[in-house]
């Protein structure tokens, strides 16, 4: 076989390699502890995988090509029963490989369901999912908040998961494998991010119309960062005479479901802090383009919201924007 | 021997709908399953088109819910079953060389329950209340507060096709147990029987549990209960642990028949026995077993604990040495063979790198802290279709084109066939390969859209235009199905060189399958004769009057009652709008006369004695064996 044409074999392969490295997110791209000795584990079974598909593919090929039935060929081939040593072999070997794999596997089963609960160095926070909506409680900072995680890099994040309604399940690809919130229940977790950053969290199990969209952000800052961000968002935010209207309109409202202040559970997302945040509604981003579509019609920006359309006209809704926008 | 009953025939509908006969019973539900199984591929295009583009619009929120709902539950029990119920009602009685089935009124029975039930859930798309909560219908999601009326179709629907099937099971299971034909012992059955045989003892066990659950969510949905009201005290994981019991089993009902099917064309395209034949009888028992013994593999991110998911986890990886053992004993049937790549074999050979990549994904998937990251997403999407259609969906084409001749003496067209078989495979593999990157990319499953720049964009693009050449496959099988049916019936007994009884009668068989039971003398009990050069099998016994089961309306009839009764229970507590329908429907009038047609048809059925009617040898000689 000539080179050019044994490297024109292999492109199929350099075509999955490249989606793969081009595909730098989700679980390929562990930004924490946890999502890494996950890839880990993922990696070793693909590897021990792919060798079991080369040996297969391998026999395969040859054998469909090797034995097909040519022309002129007359008579039957010699029918055979089997063979012991073939059968005990290929009983054996893959039994060996999935001995390989059972041993982390069972390892790092144990390693992730520790509790990390009474660690004095990790942070603790309590999820509570909702359709279609996360809201984040650090009962040890007395603060509330919804749709945005925001963590200390590098400190051990404990998590305890529950859910108001319905089955989800907490999921951020890039620092931790999914846990679902059961209603009822409590189930726990740990993760911790490597790095500052935003990173995606996503709801993974079915759970009504607007599954899709139930996303949410953790944010990783520094330790510092972090620490401002605790103190600042229990102070009350600071209205200017400019969002006053706003304010006014969201008191008579908004208010029976949303707390502005993060001490406070409401029906609907605590707001405090909401000018901070990454996205409204989980997944569109914080500008006031989104926002005023989001006042405006709830139901439209995330199908089966359980968030009503409260029947705002325009003045109304840039009122409200201005308001939300400076709730820091 | 006396034959004083009168022999009944019906001509044209009402043969259709009276017939006891297997043969009949596999073409009506070949024609259903095909039915359902247009039906959930018409709905995967649609799910496929919506996600053809970042924020599509095409399907709305909860359309798009409602579509995976009855995708996934139309494929899996209104076309997967029926069409494997189809091939063994067609083959199994021939391969063991019986007349008949154990209980043919049974059989009749379970098609038609297995009918209504799937046109009763298919029927929600025009009340417009659709199921919606997935096919596995997780409570609370799938509870009254959460859900509409919808559910209360896939619950009801499930639990009619479900007995369907039960006592599909149960009929094969005593028919291969006690109506081989002499010198058929268990070692001697072909493969596809033993696979028959194994599902249905799987059937047996695994069904019940659905049908409890499904009586569970009933009664939560219907009558108040509290089995997973969490806030009564009910627990919703319950419903998941009685799911999965079933549902992990239920795949393997599905697989283990695609698994005999591909021994049997496998080993006659090569023109070899199978490669290794006890290790495949012991592998598929060993499969069988385990298949109980992983359901919570489902659930490892429910939160059931270290011990629990390593458990789990290992056990399922073990299912992977058995699976093996079958893969490397069908390359080696293939191995010194003389290879013929008819359209059957086509789809026989791919199935085997097509299902080895579904089940080292499986592997992959068994691994519990792997799972956390893989669980709902489309890597899962991807591994259970590579299983389910790379490994069933191709495991029943390549059934069809070998069998079709058997079941209808017309051969279909192999050119055509090939056609089908590549933009089959191909599509096939574009729609799920590049799923596997998009599941580890971080899409989850079950989303009726995505948001741009995620990087998802091109292979879903590039998965649609797959799921598209699917459908263009279809579309040629269809068109060579009705250009084959306006042939003549000229197939031969024996078209590919079988090595199997069914290939010692002509094509299609008689009603009465053998003139004269055959004797077994060995494993592939006609490739035994040929060799030792007989034109035909050795009969067991001489030529004599044969019995034949009377048709009956009864089975029809008896599910048309539980069908009218499931609506009854459905709509009893409904408010409707207008008096008269609400005094009619809003009570449970309807669902007690449903339920007295079918104790009446049941009483009937008690009371009538009817023992059949006998074909006398002199009208055997008349007509001879031509078909
Ligand atoms: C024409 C070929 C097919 C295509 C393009 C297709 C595509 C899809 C898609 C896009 C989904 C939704 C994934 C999600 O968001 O969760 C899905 C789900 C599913 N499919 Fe298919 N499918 C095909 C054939 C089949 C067949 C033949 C079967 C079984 C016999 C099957 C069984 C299922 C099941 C069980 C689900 C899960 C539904 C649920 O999540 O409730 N599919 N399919
Ligand atoms: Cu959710």
């Amino acid at each position: 076989m000539s080179r050019w044409k044994f490297i024109w074999r292999l492109t199929p392969l350099f075509a999955v390699l490249a989606l793969l490295l081009s595909g730098c997110q989700g679980a390929f791209n562990p930004q924490g502890s946890n999502a890494k000795d996950q890839l880990w584990l993922i990696e070793l079974a693909f590897f021990i995988m792919i060798l079991v598909l080369v040996v297969v593919f391998g026999i395969f090929f040859y054998v469909i090509i090797r034995f097909r039935k040519r022309k002129g060929q007359t008579g039957y081939p010699k029918q055979v029963e089997g063979s012991h040593k073939l059968e005990v072999i290929w009983t054996v070997i893959p039994f060996i490989l999935l001995m390989i794999l059972a041993i982390p596997t069972v390892l790092l089963t144990f390693h992730f369901a520790q509790n990390a609960n009474n660690d004095k160095d990790a942070l603790h926070i309590k999820v509570t999912a909702h359709q279609f909506w996360w809201e984040f409680e650090y009962p040890d900072l007395g603060i509330r908040t919804a749709e945005d995680l925001v963590i200390p890099v590098g400190k051990k994040i404990s998590v305890e998961l529950t859910s108001a309604d319905v089955l989800h399940s907490f999921w951020i690809p890039e620092l931790a494998g999914k846990m679902d919130t059961n209603p009822g229940m409590v189930n726990k977790m740990f993760f911790n991010a490597d790095k500052e950053g935003v990173y995606k969290g996503k709801c993974a199990e079915l759970c009504g119309s607007s599954h899709a969209l139930m996303d949410f952000k953790v944010v990783a800052k520094s330790e510092a960062d972090f620490n401002a961000w605790a103190k600042q968002i229990k102070q009350p935010a600071a209205i200017s005479a400019d969002a006053a209207k706003g304010e006014e309109i969201f008191k008579n409202k908004c208010l029976q479901c949303h707390a502005v202040t993060p001490d406070q559970r409401g029906f609907g997302p605590n707001l405090a802090g909401f000018a901070n945040r990454n996205t409204v509604a989980g997944f569109r981003p914080n500008e006031p383009e989104w926002i005023s579509k989001w006042l405006t019609d709830p139901q439209a920006v995330k199908p089966g919201t359980l968030m009503p359309n409260v029947g705002l006209n325009q003045q109304e809704v840039s009122e409200l924007v201005k308001y939300l926008q400076e709730l820091k | 021997m006396s034959h004083s009953h009168s022999v009944k025939r019906y001509h044209g509908l009402m043969d259709w709908l009276t017939t006891v006969d297997h043969k009949k019973i596999a073409i009506l539900y070949l024609v259903a399953g095909g039915f359902f199984l247009a039906v959930g591929g018409f709905e995967a295009m649609l799910i496929r088109l919506q996600l053809m583009f970042p924020e599509n619009t095409f399907v709305a929120a909860h359309t798009f819910n409602e579509l995976i709902t009855m995708h996934g539950t139309t494929m899996i029990f209104l076309a997967g079953m029926p069409l494997l119920f189809a091939l063994m009602n067609a083959v199994v009685p021939l391969q063991i060389g019986a007349r008949d089935v154990a209980f043919p009124f049974v059989n009749a029975l379970g098609f038609w329950l297995f009918f209504f039930g799937g046109v009763l859930m298919n029927i929600s798309w025009f009340i417009g209340t659709v199921p919606d909560a997935g096919w596995t219908s997780y409570p609370p999601l799938a509870s009254n507060t959460y859900s509409g009326m919808g559910v209360n179709y896939y619950v009801v629907g499930l639990q009619i096709a479900g007995l369907g099937s039960l006592i599909g099971g149960i009929n094969f299971l005593v028919t291969i147990v006690n109506m081989r034909a002499p010198g058929m012992s268990f070692m001697r059955m072909p493969l596809f029987t033993w696979t028959i045989f194994i599902a249905s003892a799987i059937i047996l066990f695994a069904f019940p549990a659905i049908t409890v659950g499904l009586v569970l969510l009933l009664f939560d949905r219907l009558f108040g209960a509290n089995f997973f009201e969490v806030a009564n005290g009910g627990n919703p994981v319950l419903w998941q642990h009685i799911f999965w019991i079933f549902g992990h089993p239920e795949v393997y009902i599905l697989i283990l028949p695609a698994f005999g099917v591909i021994s049997e064309v496998v080993s006659t395209f090569s023109s070899k026995r199978l490669f290794g034949y006890s290790s495949m009888v012991f592998a598929t028992v060993l499969i069988g077993f385990l298949s109980f013994m992983v359901w919570a593999h489902h659930m490892f991110s429910v939160g059931l604990g270290p011990v629990a998911n390593a458990l789990f986890s290992v056990a399922t990886m073990l299912i992977a040495v058995p699976t093996g053992i079958k893969i490397f004993n069908w390359l080696f049937t293939y191995w010194g063979g003389h290879i013929r790549f008819t359209t059957a074999n086509l789809f026989a050979s791919s199935f085997i790198p097509t299902f080895v990549i579904g089940g080292v994904t499986g592997v992959m998937l068994s691994v519990a802290p792997a799972d956390y990251q893989f669980h709902d997403t489309y890597f899962v999407v991807a591994h259970f279709h590579y299983t389910i259609v790379g490994g069933l969906v191709f495991g029943i084409f390549a059934g069809l084109f070998y069998w079709w001749p058997k079941m209808f003496g017309r051969m279909l067209d192999e050119r055509l066939g090939k056609v089908t078989f590549w933009f089959f495979f191909i599509g096939f593999h574009l729609t799920f390969l590049v799923q596997h990157f998009l599941g580890l990319q971080g899409m989850p499953r079950r989303v009726f859209t995505y948001l741009k720049g995620q990087g998802w964009d091109t292979e879903n693009m590039i998965s649609t235009v797959g799921a598209l050449m699917m459908g263009i496959a279809s579309i040629v099988l269809l068109i060579n199905v009705l250009i084959t049916s306006l042939k003549p019936r000229n197939a031969d007994a024996d078209p590919w060189d079988g090595r199997t009884l069914e290939w010692a009668i002509p094509s299609p068989p008689p009603e009465y399958n053998f003139a004269q039971t055959p004797l077994v003398r060995g494993l592939d009990a006609l490739w035994v004769e040929k060799e030792a050069g007989n034109k035909t099998i050795t009969p067991a016994e001489p030529l004599g009057p044969i019995h034949m089961p009377s048709p009956s309306i009864l089975p029809f009839v008896m599910s048309v009652g539980f069908f009218i009764a499931g609506f009854g229970f459905m709509y009893a507590k409904h408010e409707f709008a207008n008096g008269i329908a609400s005094f009619l429907f809003g009570n449970y009038i309807v669902a007690v006369a449903g339920l007295v047609i079918v104790l009446v048809s049941m009483f009937l059925r008690s009371v009538f004695d009817d023992h059949g009617f006998h074909i006398e040898p002199e009208e055997l000689q008349e007509k001879g064996v031509k078909a």
